[in-house]
């Protein structure tokens, strides 16, 4: 028996290591992901990082424009600024995080059984997709809030609610065309049950674009809980959210424009961050872009 | 020879599709019509036609890898078709499938050595250590050095896939295996080392194999038996030494005219080829040949002709009205 | 998008008429059982998510007597199918209930402010159009030139704007400080120059996302169709360039922009909620603000009918247009 010998090239990276790799070299996927690092580190170590209690009252310190003392300024109750904005990242990132996170799991379950399954189910299943992606996801988060009350878990709810029907679709195209091909074949012929072959044969082979649109996905539902928030709907006063404060900032826009404009700035930065990390992702998994 | 292990009789698969609108018409392909034949222990069995004429799609359905509308199908006296749950898992053990795409028949993000002991440890064959072991030796068998385990299927070649698809079969240890079209996909050069290699496992191991093919000079080195499949039917049946070479079915004759011989001073004047093969949604009447037949006659067109046995002994038969 | 596509079946057209009436006539009959689907979870999520309506509404201190009393003025005592069944045929026929708050009919509420949102939206749309195409097609023709970089950078930044951060810039430059524009958004319906200025900040607003989308679908569209091999004939056969990239490029490109000026519609009904409440322009915005700070849960259930009701209106002229742009669709 001769043995080919020829096999001796340095092991290639696969799949999401050689998109990461790709995408660390794309100037913009780096500037996202230095933004996004910052917003995190300014949310989680805003404990010990601001400069302030973001509740505090100061009545002698209202409306205050930017300054040393107070970098971005104060609110109508001379509460500080800055720190209001690095705790109320806090509620952004974690509401996004959650939802998108809840979606992701539930979408892709929902994308990659109906796609295996195939048939009038997966028919059946899609419709369903379709008619709840025919909302616009504002209107539906706003609505589903507004019956469920304002609470960070249904502001979670109602952002996952939107969000399930893209994962489900970005989950089953790929499932699709993977079960037609040989090695889910073979893994039937070798024995292997139908939930083995979903999950450890189908699911690692669509992980990486789920993934890729969950950082998309995380933009948007960054921008819906801000809306939601500056509409109202968000998390109740007190706590501080960015949505909330540019609604508050908008009632005194002509005094202090800067209670509007920083906590605008604040989400600005975040989805754009968010938005070039996504993009990068997208460009270096897509295989239509692999190879230029 | 010996005794049969695989016998298939009657074996039938429809595909159904509704299509149009407003009215939906039912579209019914017969991929397979009506399928029989014998494999016996240690034989090479070829299964020959024009792509269309539903080989692959009978190999698959004897597998259950789609599930077949009639017909039994007997392993060693054990039915395969009405096999469930643990009864199915071990007779999945005694027949393997090595396809013909090795670029899509590896998972991607598995790496080799996990792609031969996944097997093992869901039959409960070998575990851990062992089954690395085992792994190891039999990528040495299909002539792989062991550094491949570590390996992802993207960084060989196709030859080199194939001969890891061949590897992954071993893993549970088959008497037989469907070999569907293993060399089409692969450059000329290699094909000839991976047949070589499945004839060495062949004889080595004691393999039975069902090959399917359209190429004829490959069947015809490899195969002892063949059958020649026509729009879902087994038209002629026999020693491949006999079918290959002096068929009786006008529509083996016609493709043995087609292959390409190597001897310059035997070749004549090209055959001529009518038409194409027709549509398995639509099939002709009576014969399903008789539209492209050079010998077509009257009766061809209205009745089915029966399986004649050839001349001589253990010699096959064939399904033509000019032989019944 | 086709929300239930129809079988396809290739050389069958709709008997005896021309191809595009049966197309036109299967695309209608399709948005039916769409509409009954998009009904359908309207009702589940508003009848069934929040437990009992009457109870949400009165709160917890309210007396049995009065829970009764409203759950029989809101029709909540009969069985659920026959609520089900009430609230789809009046729904089809345009009937979306009346206001718990008001007690005025939703449909004409929605109707007397209805125009204004439609002015915004369409407006965007064609803001997002007459800006995004040009550029995706001039980023397209300079890749990875000058042109291009900005053009990426800046779509992306485009797109990243929550509707109310562009809306309260745009307030701060161009209406506080420039005093070019109004504060106020609300317009005479019947004063088209008025009506004109007061929408020019809020379009620009709401249009940012739309012409940040089509600039980068346009762009990836016009690099694949500009790479065909029916591109690189109409330039050998002496085609004009300009003629090359706006017949024969843009033609083909148009597919997927049309595709996404249809999907971002929604997106951009959504976000007029927003615009509305920056720009205080009257509209659906503002009555869903208005009802959510009444708990006018009749109200807010029409609002969600009324904006899928658009929605499906939307994809059904994207499907008619893509049969327009595609002549291979309509002969499916």
């Amino acid at each position: 028996m001769s043995t080919t010998s020829e096999l001796v090239a340095p092991p290639a990276p696969t799949g999401w290591k050689r998109a990461l790799g790709k995408a660390r070299s794309n100037p913009t996927t780096a500037v996202g992901v230095v933004i996004c690092l910052l917003i995190m580190a300014a949310a989680i170590f805003a404990p010990w990082l601001a400069p302030y209690d973001p509740a505090e009252q100061d009545i002698f310190n209202r409306l205050q424009p930017p300054s040393a003392e107070f970098w971005l300024g104060t609110d109508q109750f001379g509460r500080d600024i800055l720190s209001r904005l690095m705790w109320g990242g806090q509620i952004s990132l974690t509401v996004s995080l959650g939802a998108i996170f809840a979606a992701a799991i539930i979408g892709g379950a929902i994308g990659l059984v109906s796609g295996y399954i195939g048939g009038k189910f997966d028919l059946f299943v899609m419709q369903v997709m379709d008619v709840l992606l025919s909302f616009p996801s504002l209107i539906l988060g706003l609505i589903v809030v507004a019956l469920l009350g304002p609470e960070l878990v249904n502001l979670v709810v109602a952002i996952a609610l939107t969000a399930v029907a893209p994962f489900a679709r970005v989950a089953r195209a790929p499932t699709m065309a993977l079960k037609e091909r040989a090695f889910v074949e073979a893994g039937r012929a070798l024995g292997f049950s139908h939930t083995r072959v979903l999950f450890r044969h189908i699911l690692p082979n669509i992980l990486s674009e789920v993934m890729v649109m969950g950082t998309l996905w995380l933009a948007t539902a960054v921008r819906v809980e801000a809306s939601l928030s500056f509409i109202g709907l968000g998390v109740k006063p007190p706590t501080a959210t960015w949505g909330g404060m540019t609604r508050d900032g908008f009632e005194n826009i002509l005094d202090a424009p800067w209670l509007a404009v920083f906590p605008g700035i604040a989400i600005l930065l975040l989805v754009l961050g968010l938005n070039m990390v996504g993009d990068g992702l997208r460009d270096a998994t897509d295989p239509k872009l692999r190879n230029e | 020879m010996s005794e049969p292990v695989l016998v298939v009789e009657g074996l039938r698969k429809h595909f159904v599709a509704k299509k149009g609108f407003p009215k939906p018409r039912t579209v019914r392909v017969r991929a397979v019509e009506d399928i029989s034949f014998t494999i016996k222990a240690g034989e090479a069995f070829g299964l020959v036609g024009e792509s269309g004429c539903g080989k692959s799609t009978a190999a698959r359905a004897l597998l259950r890898l789609i599930e077949p509308d009639a017909g039994t199908v007997t392993w060693k006296g054990e039915n395969v078709l009405t096999a469930k749950g643990a009864a199915l898992k071990a007779l999945r053990r005694r027949m393997q499938i090595v396809f013909q795409d090795p670029y899509s028949s590896l998972d991607p993000r598995q790496s080799i050595g996990d792609a031969l002991m996944e097997p093992m440890r869901v039959h409960g064959l070998a575990e851990g250590k062992e089954a690395r072991r085992r792994a190891a030796a039999l990528l040495e068998e299909v002539g792989l050095p062991p550094a491949a385990l570590d390996r992802f299927a993207h960084e060989f070649s196709g030859g080199q896939r194939q001969r890891i698809g061949i590897a992954r079969a071993l893993t549970v240890e088959p008497e037989l295996i469907v070999a569907d079209e293993p060399v089409s996909a692969l450059d000329v050069s290699v094909q000839a080392q991976v047949l070589l290699l499945m004839q060495d496992l062949r004889k080595r191991r004691g393999l039975s194999f069902l090959f399917v093919s359209h190429d004829l000079s490959v069947v015809r080195w490899f195969c002892d038996r063949v059958a020649v499949m026509y729009l879902g039917r087994i038209v002629e049946e026999g020693p491949a030494g006999r079918v290959l070479a002096n068929p009786l079915h006008p529509y083996a004759q016609m493709l043995r005219d087609a292959s390409p011989i190597p001897d310059p001073s035997r070749r004549g004047v090209l055959p001529r080829i009518i038409g194409e093969i027709p549509s398995a949604a639509n099939p002709p009447p009576g014969c399903p040949f008789h539209p492209r037949c050079v010998h077509a006659m009257p009766q061809c067109s209205t009745q089915m002709p029966a399986w004649t046995a050839a001349a001589g002994d253990n010699q096959g038969g064939v399904a033509c009205h000019l032989h019944g | 998008m086709a929300l239930f596509p129809l079988p396809r079946f290739a050389g069958e057209g709709w008997g005896g008429g021309s191809a595009m009436t049966g197309f036109v006539i299967r695309r209608l009959l399709a948005a039916v059982p769409t509409l009954i689907a998009v009904l359908t979870l309207v009702f589940i999520i508003v009848r069934i998510v929040p437990g009992d309506p009457a109870l949400v509404i009165l709160g917890d201190q309210a007396t049995p007597e009065a829970i009764a009393a409203l759950r029989t003025r809101l029709g909540l005592d009969r069985s659920l199918w026959a609520q089900y069944f009430s609230f789809i045929t009046s729904a089809l026929m345009g009937d979306f209930g009346v206001s718990m708050v008001t007690g005025r009919s939703i449909t004409a509420e929605v109707a007397a402010v209805l125009p204004h949102t439609l002015d915004l939206t369409i407006a965007s749309m064609i803001f997002g159009v007459v800006v995004g195409v040009p550029v995706g097609i001039w980023a397209a023709l300079n890749r990875n030139g000058v042109v291009d970089v900005a053009a990426r950078v800046l779509s992306l930044l485009g797109l990243s704007f929550p509707v109310f951060v562009s809306g309260i810039f745009l307030l701060l430059a161009f209406s506080l400080h420039w005093r070019w524009f109004p504060v106020i958004g609300g317009a005479d319906l019947a004063d088209y120059g008025d009506r004109l200025h007061k929408l020019v900040l809020p379009t620009v607003a709401l249009g940012l996302i739309m012409a940040a989308y089509i600039t980068r679908v346009t762009r990836s569209a016009m690099l694949a169709s500009l790479g065909e091999d029916y591109i690189r004939t109409a330039r050998a056969k002496g085609v004009p360039w300009r003629r090359v990239v706006w017949v024969h490029g843009l033609r083909n490109a148009s597919i997927p922009i049309v595709t996404v000026v249809g999907l971002y519609v929604g997106i951009l009904l959504g976000n007029s909620v927003l615009t509305e409440i920056v720009f205080n322009r009257p509209g659906l915005g503002k009555i869903i603000v208005g009802a959510l700070n009444q708990r006018d849960y009749t109200m807010l259930q029409g609002l969600m009918v009324i904006y899928c009701f658009l929605i499906v209106v939307v994809n059904l002229i994207t499907d008619l247009l893509y049969g327009v742009i595609d002549p291979r669709v309509k002969a499916e």
